[in-house]
């Protein structure tokens, strides 16, 4: 039985708040402001060359595994080929996971310099991830705000002790999504959660509730499309690759924080950078740079790898690819399913700043075996 | 009548950036436009309190460094989320080089 308690209307979070952790001023690396002033600058070529890329892979992928489709009497046959699987689950990668990067980015508006692509793009990929974007908009400044306080942060994925079953589910969805489609009818019949009403302001409730009732004409519409033409082809197209294409973005997400320290008041301590394959870089936008995108939210995703190079000094070494990154979490998550007190602190180099040891006594303690 | 506080120096502030200005209890932005003129407002986020001094000018808008909040630093008014709540903004003038400030 976890003692801790991770919703948002719980113990810890009134603790936090209590014990000034909520809300809080937090660490962040040393860099002059001329440096920072070019590292935040926006600009459009990066992401618009980005997303043309993105949604014309995503029309070629669906176009072939349309041609694909094998017909019966003239009509498209209830399921897809086993030829066109592949043009499917790569077509399900681009909207079921790629679109979680791009809703993040273009949640903090950093994506575009001009404020309707972000505003376009945002609303685009928080449909395909089935994230009200009013909602999540709320939720992931939460997230900015208190980073892994418990209590306090909606986002955290890998609580302790860990719920494996369900990270494991949402490699296909099967937990997060099933949640969004939930929250939709629940948005739609006009009414929000408990949980929700604690972070979206009563001004913005409006208009979660009319996104909701969008979304859910929307789908009633690919249902009835699909029933009428006796396939699965427009769920195929719309919906599903949520499911079928969610692993990408749970197997990359997960690294963010899994294992790290949580209450504590510097990034280092709780995030992690990983270097990754120019793919998996292209699908998660650079996320993977998550320590330096925690510190300098303002910095877009094209920058981060500048700077990255600008403050490695004062961070703990990245984890050198997924495979060392799932190497260090695994164990942790495992043994925490016995001892949630475990977790990885994150040893810092001799060049940089150390870890304020006031403010993070509990985290600083060696961890237990 | 509110009086005129001398701020800072013109130059202090780059184009399109801002610097903070503490007075009293009190803290502010102020802010120099790409048409070279010079602007003030609350010096924290209406949304969480963060100051905007690390955040970043783009044309008049004002972007926290936190949320990413957005305002227009010439009239306060709140342009995205996570920001709901107008800024507070003040009259400026420029004298021998010297930004005033009313407050």
């Amino acid at each position: 039985m976890s003692r801790r308690d991770y919703s948002m209307l719980g113990a810890d979070g009134v603790r936090a708040v209590e014990t000034g952790l909520a809300a809080a001023q937090w660490y962040h690396s040393d860099i002059p402001r001329a440096e920072m002033k070019a590292l935040m600058k926006r600009e459009n070529g990066p992401a618009v060359r980005d997303t043309i890329t993105l949604y014309g892979c995503m029309l070629a992928f669906a176009g072939a595994g349309i041609a694909l489709w094998p017909q019966v009497a003239g009509s498209f046959a209830v399921w897809p080929s086993l030829v066109s699987l592949p043009f499917w689950l790569a077509y399900g990668v681009l909207y079921g996971s790629a679109m979680d990067s791009r809703w993040h980015e273009c949640s903090h508006g950093t994506a575009f310099r001009t404020p309707w692509m972000n505003d376009v793009v945002y609303q685009i990929a928080s449909f395909m991830m089935v994230r009200n974007p009013i909602t999540w908009r709320w939720s992931h400044a939460r997230h900015h705000t208190d980073t892994l306080i418990v209590g306090r942060d909606p986002e955290i994925v890998a609580m302790r002790p860990p719920k494996l079953a369900r990270i494991l589910a949402n490699l296909l969805g099967l937990v997060d999504a099933w949640t969004g489609w939930s929250r939709m009818l629940l948005n739609a019949s006009g009414r929000l959660s408990a949980e929700e009403a604690t972070f979206i302001p009563q001004s913005e409730q409006p208009k979660v509730i009319r996104v909701a009732r969008i979304w859910l004409a929307i789908y009633a519409l690919v249902i009835a499309a699909a029933i009428w033409m006796g396939s699965i082809l427009p769920l195929m197209l719309v919906g599903l690759p949520r499911l079928y294409g969610a692993w990408h973005h749970v197997v990359t997400g997960v690294m963010q924080h899994a294992g790290l320290a949580e209450n504590v008041l510097d990034h280092r301590l709780n995030s992690r950078t990983v270097y990754i394959n120019p793919i998996s870089r292209f699908i998660y936008w650079n996320m993977n740079y998550h320590v330096e995108h925690h510190m300098f939210p303002m910095v877009p995703y094209y920058r981060l790898p500048a700077l990255h190079a600008k403050i490695k000094h004062d961070l703990p070494a990245a984890s050198p690819s997924m495979l060392a990154a799932y190497a260090e979490i695994i164990p942790v998550l495992w043994r925490q399913l016995r001892n949630e007190e475990l977790f990885i602190k994150r040893a810092l180099p001799a060049t940089a700043r150390p870890y304020r040891e006031d403010l993070h006594q509990t985290a600083l303690r060696p961890a237990a075996a | 009548m509110a009086d005129w506080i001398d701020a800072c120096a013109a130059d202090d502030i780059e184009e399109e950036d801002l610097i903070r200005f503490d007075h009293g209890e009190r803290t502010f932005a102020i802010y120099r436009s790409p048409d070279n003129s010079f602007f003030c407002t609350d010096g924290l986020c209406t949304h969480e309190q963060v100051h905007l001094e690390d955040g970043l000018v783009m044309d008049y808008v004002i972007e926290c460094p936190k949320h990413n909040g957005q305002f227009d630093y010439r009239t306060g008014k709140a342009l995205r989320a996570p920001v709901c709540e107008n800024l507070g903004t003040y009259p400026v003038k420029v004298e021998g080089g010297r930004v005033f400030i009313q407050i």
